[in-house]
């Protein structure tokens, strides 16, 4: 079923904020195998020019993927989130994630398509820290497969 | 940001040094816990098959934090990332054995843009077939 046109540019409240931990980055900065020292190592990001700690560039999508639940899940827009895939994924930054940042993303649907029977949704994330400043946009584009379509 | 390499000694068609990067399904174990994301089709073979899938398949966003390591090694300093996107185009499949699978990346500078950045352009490879498409990058340089 077609996805309604009218949530394009339907904006949603800002998000609870999110706490950047030093072990959190480490620990995601582990799994991706990934052994820079400005990741886990203070000194090492303070002689590069930074507070504390950064995250590696991805690390931010958990938190503007979680809060882009409110878009998946929103009844009313009615995603069948069990056939949905992740199509694009783009990320423009103001300054690196870093340790200790409380961060808040308020998401917007920015396209509702459908393509060849496949509902395609484009949503927008921008992701501020506790002062207000813009940290880091992130674009997602998800896929929900048409139904019979393996 | 401090990245090392300056842009004076760039060039279009300067490539990167190009990596590959192994992943197990030990590694998608890792990395749902750290990212959070636990969606079987990354861990569980029978879900994955069920909704049509070859095998169990990478994360895409795991693909995405390995490719942009080619950037951010190349620079040292990730926080000189500004802009990153990619397509993700074709799953990374990986067996249930000690090998699981690799993912081939490397990167071209394809444009010198006037604020002191670069555009890298990445390939991301896998068995031979391309897993992301549109893989940019805009890095500032020293």
């Amino acid at each position: 079923m077609a996805l309604d046109q009218s949530f394009v540019g339907r904006t949603y409240p800002p998000t609870e904020p999110y706490e950047v931990g030093r072990e959190k980055i480490r620990e995601f900065a582990e799994a991706v195998g990934d052994a820079n020292p400005a990741y886990t190592d203070a000194e090492a990001a303070k002689a590069l020019g930074h507070p504390d700690v950064i995250a590696p560039p991805t690390f931010v999508f958990a938190i503007t993927f979680k809060a882009a639940g409110q878009v998946v899940q929103d009844p009313q827009l009615g995603l069948d989130y069990s056939r949905v895939v992740h199509g694009d994924q783009r990320f423009a930054y103001v300054r690196p994630v870093r340790a200790g940042d409380r961060l808040t993303v308020t998401s917007t649907i920015e396209a509702v398509k459908s393509l060849a029977g496949n509902d395609v949704l484009d949503i927008r994330g921008e992701v501020h820290d506790e002062a207000g400043e813009h940290v880091v946009t992130a674009w997602t584009k998800l896929v929900a497969r048409a139904a019979g379509e393996a | 940001m401090t990245a090392k390499i300056a842009y004076a000694d760039v060039e279009v068609g300067t490539e990167l040094p190009a990596q590959s990067f192994s992943v197990t399904r030990a590694t998608l174990v890792q990395y749902a816990g750290a990212s959070g994301d636990f969606n079987p089709i990354h861990w569980n073979e029978k879900f994955a098959k069920e909704v049509g899938l070859p095998d169990v398949i990478a994360h895409g966003m795991f693909t995405m934090a390995e490719a942009i390591r080619v950037v951010t090694d190349w620079v040292g300093d990730p926080g000189a990332v500004v802009e990153y996107g990619v397509r993700f185009t074709r799953p990374v499949v990986v067996p249930n054995d000690d090998q699981g699978a690799v993912i081939e990346v490397g990167g071209k500078v394809a444009a010198k843009l006037d604020d002191g950045t670069v555009r890298v352009d990445l390939t991301a490879t896998s068995g031979g077939q391309k897993v992301l498409g549109m893989s940019r990058a805009v890095v500032r340089l020293g």
